[in-house]
């Protein structure tokens, strides 16, 4: 894990600073609240319906053991004894008080961590997938390339005030699980001919209220080039993208009305002046950054056979085979930590339970953990053989739900019970959902689907790559829901359909029940419901849902 | 007399914003549309001393090094303080075009903001506020800045020291 020098901490000790001073000049008023917005939000301090709202950044979702433990203390200090974890790998807070942020941001810090960027017209916090450096279908880590942009992108001086928000992720493996199509710009990580190391470029992509798949402006940029044309991307877009009007002021906007041709032209006419220059990557700084995520410390172990272990003990085997990845290291699993228990809002975690993760995870790994944009926590480096001892920890502290994956590992966003843009409440309906759908052997039987749900348009919850897909609308100042199937996040994402008119809160369960039925039915063997739906259209579960 | 801030300090200033695209000022020490130069040069260079400010939609690109000679600044004229196409054009005319006079920050824009206009190549700000000594410390919010930039073109990583 990347750890501080002392520039770094300079720079963080200075933020800390500035933010406090911007704070104690807001409240004596002699910055407007207007002025304010921007300065607060670059510092991921949201003001909400019930509270303010800070969002803490984790720089492509990597944790520590120590940071756990000092989130559990801010949590218990400053809030109300429990975080949420975003889907873009960030951890919020929903009840800090303003003027009180300074101090949070200070103990924070302490433990190499920030709240930068988290939110604003600026480059946010860069996201990765989650089993970077871990997972067995890996081509490279992105954790390296994702710190090497992350210190680009802190601060940067020109890009602080740019049209609309802007996303960077970086995906490093066959499976895309950062959903780099749907970014502002998504890196994936490829090998050219001679197996040397390159990047895909993809601009444009989003979901909000216009959702677009992005464009490959690159299909392999050399290393050293990186920031350079990054550079060159995001100049372009400060200076052409729209500022008349919010909603069209991402950078998906600009690419669409200018073609994805001549946006890649305009790149790389800018391009040309930096190409080259102090910006170019040298091998030294690659190694460097590299050189903070070697692989760790690991014993030199077979692969167990667990298949007894499971026979005796079926919750076990669910949890073993829903919750558990395969990882590059012989002898050693990838375990998710579903924060998706019924009951609990999703991505919530309490105090107690940062700090139980924190100790798992030095107990039983390397003391590291990562966040998830599926909304759970991941212990990266399990021995296979010590699964089942921490299978019964993670039972005592609820967080072995055995169903990620499943169509209950829903993602949703805060919505109506705490975001002031909701049309409608979000969590009550992946509750109600979950409770219909508890029975596990039928949520197996479903196999993979992705149930997500956003309580407004723009789409925090990522409705629109939800194979199914619930969106809360405004009917007449009633909450309403609308359904759409067929999205899909990963390398073939696309948007979701719209099934027809909208629902009230208490029919959703019925409707849901429906589409699966029909699903059910029209099912060929193995066919997961995204490929059934890709076979069969829209139209048989329409009739079924409105019959 | 006015005040700015110019090569980090409070100085007097007389300057003033000439916002009429149209009409020829009757004085020099004008800042004019980059419209008004365009069509009127010979008879702005003939008051004296005249200055061009750049509209949030108007790209150096427009200057030509004949006008960046002629003209005593270019300044970048910020409409909204979150409209932020100026840090891009202050940084094309250090960094593409080699421009060694002084760019001049006009319109509305916020002190917090100063560090960054600083390391686009900003030299001075005509900041709308009567605080300005207290706004000077917000030029050096930082004291290091990961990326290269007009006040330090090697970027921390060519410059980090284990
Ligand atoms: C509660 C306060 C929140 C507010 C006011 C809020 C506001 C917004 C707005 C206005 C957008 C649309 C921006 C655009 O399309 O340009 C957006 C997008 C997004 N939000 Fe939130 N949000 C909140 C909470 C969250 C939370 C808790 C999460 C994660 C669980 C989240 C994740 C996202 C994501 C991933 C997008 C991306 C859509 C895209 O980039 O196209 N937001 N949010
Ligand atoms: S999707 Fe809408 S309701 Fe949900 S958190 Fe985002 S802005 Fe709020």
């Amino acid at each position: 894990m990347y750890a501080y020098d002392q520039y770094d901490r300079q720079i963080i000790s200075q933020r800390v600073a500035q933010y406090r001073d911007q704070t104690e000049r807001y409240l004596a008023g002699k910055i407007t609240e207007e002025q304010f917005l921007p300065l607060r939000l670059q510092n991921g301090l949201y003001v909400q319906r019930l509270a303010p709202m800070l969002r803490i950044a984790v720089p492509y979702g990597t944790l520590n053991s120590q940071q756990l433990r000092k989130l559990a203390f801010i949590t218990r200090e400053y809030d109300k004894g429990y975080a949420h974890i975003s889907t873009r790998q960030n951890v919020q807070l929903n009840w800090p008080k303003l003027e009180e942020v300074p101090d949070i941001l200070e103990h924070l810090a302490e433990v190499e961590m920030h709240s930068i960027q988290t939110s604003g017209n600026c480059i946010r916090n860069v996201t990765a997938d989650q089993f970077s450096g871990v997972a067995a279908d890996e081509v490279e880590d992105a954790r390296p390339w994702c710190e090497i942009i992350r210190q680009w992108s802190t601060f940067h001086p020109e890009f602080a005030f740019l049209p609309r928000k802007f996303k960077i992720a970086v995906c490093g493996s066959e499976q895309d699980r950062a959903a780099v199509l749907v970014h502002d710009i998504g890196l994936q990580i490829v090998k050219d001919e001679s197996g040397n190391t390159a990047f895909k470029v993809i601009v444009g992509g989003g979901l909000g209220r216009t959702p677009v798949i992005g464009s490959v402006i690159h299909e392999a940029l050399p290393p050293r080039h990186l920031l350079s044309y990054l550079e060159a991307i995001v100049r372009v877009y400060n200076q052409l993208g729209r500022r008349d009007n919010k909603f069209k002021a991402r950078i998906k906007i600009l690419v669409r009305a200018m073609g994805a041709d001549a946006f890649k032209a305009k790149v790389e006419e800018e391009w040309a002046f930096i190409k080259d220059g102090n910006l170019d990557l040298p091998d030294e700084e690659i190694a460097r950054a590299q050189s903070f995520f070697t692989r760790p410390d690991y014993e030199a172990l077979e692969n167990e056979d667990l298949q007894a272990l499971a026979l005796e003990n079926v919750d076990f085997a669910r949890w073993l085979n829903h919750n558990v990845h395969a990882h590059k290291q012989r002898g050693y699993a990838i375990a998710t930590l579903s924060l998706k228990t019924t009951g609990v809002a999703p991505g919530d975690i309490t105090a107690e339970q940062f700090e139980a993760v924190a100790d798992l995870a030095e107990e039983f790994g390397f003391g590291e953990i990562r966040s998830t944009h599926q909304q759970n926590l991941v212990l990266p480096d399990i021995q296979q053989r010590q699964l089942f001892a921490l299978w019964q920890k993670l039972v005592s502290l609820e967080l072995a739900s055995p169903t990620v994956g499943t169509m209950n590992d829903i993602i949703c966003c805060p919505g109506g019970d705490f975001c002031s843009l909701a049309n409608a409440k979000s969590i009550p309906i992946a509750e109600a959902i979950q409770r219909r759908f508890d029975d596990l052997d039928y949520l197996y039987d479903l196999g993979d689907i992705e149930l997500n749900i956003s309580g407004c348009m723009n789409a925090c919850g990522h409705h629109h790559i939800g194979n199914i897909g619930i969106l809360g609308v405004d009917k007449k100042g009633q909450e309403f829901y609308q359904v759409s199937l067929g999205g899909q996040q990963g390398l073939n994402a696309s948007l979701g359909k719209i099934l027809g008119p909208s629902f009230a809160q208490d029919e959703i369960p019925d409707v849901v029940e429906k589409i699966l039925n029909c699903y059910l039915e029209k099912r060929h063997p193995e066919e997961r419901f995204i490929d059934t739906y890709e076979r069969i259209g829209l139209a048989p579960f329409k009739e079924r849902v409105y019959a | 007399m006015p005040k700015i801030i110019k090569n980090g300090q409070v100085v007097d200033d007389n300057w003033q914003v000439w916002r009429d695209a149209e009409t020829l000022p009757s004085t020099d020490h004008v800042i004019v549309p980059l419209a008004l130069w365009q069509q009127q040069r010979d008879a702005l260079l003939a008051l004296g001393e005249i200055a061009v400010y750049l509209a949030s939609d108007e790209s150096p690109k427009s200057l030509s090094d004949d006008d960046l000679s002629a003209l005593s600044f270019v300044a970048v004229d910020f409409p909204k303080f979150m409209d932020g196409r100026g840090f891009s054009y202050a940084r094309e005319l250090r960094e593409q075009r080699q421009y060694q006079g002084e760019i001049r920050a006009v319109g509305d824009f916020i002190r917090d903001q100063l560090f960054y206009m600083k390391r686009c190549g900003f030299s001075s700000y005509a900041l709308p506020s009567d605080e300005l000594e207290a706004a000077l410390a917000s030029l050096n919010d930082f004291s290091e800045s990961y990326q290269p930039g007009v006040d330090q073109p090697l970027p921390l990583f060519r410059r980090r020291q284990a």
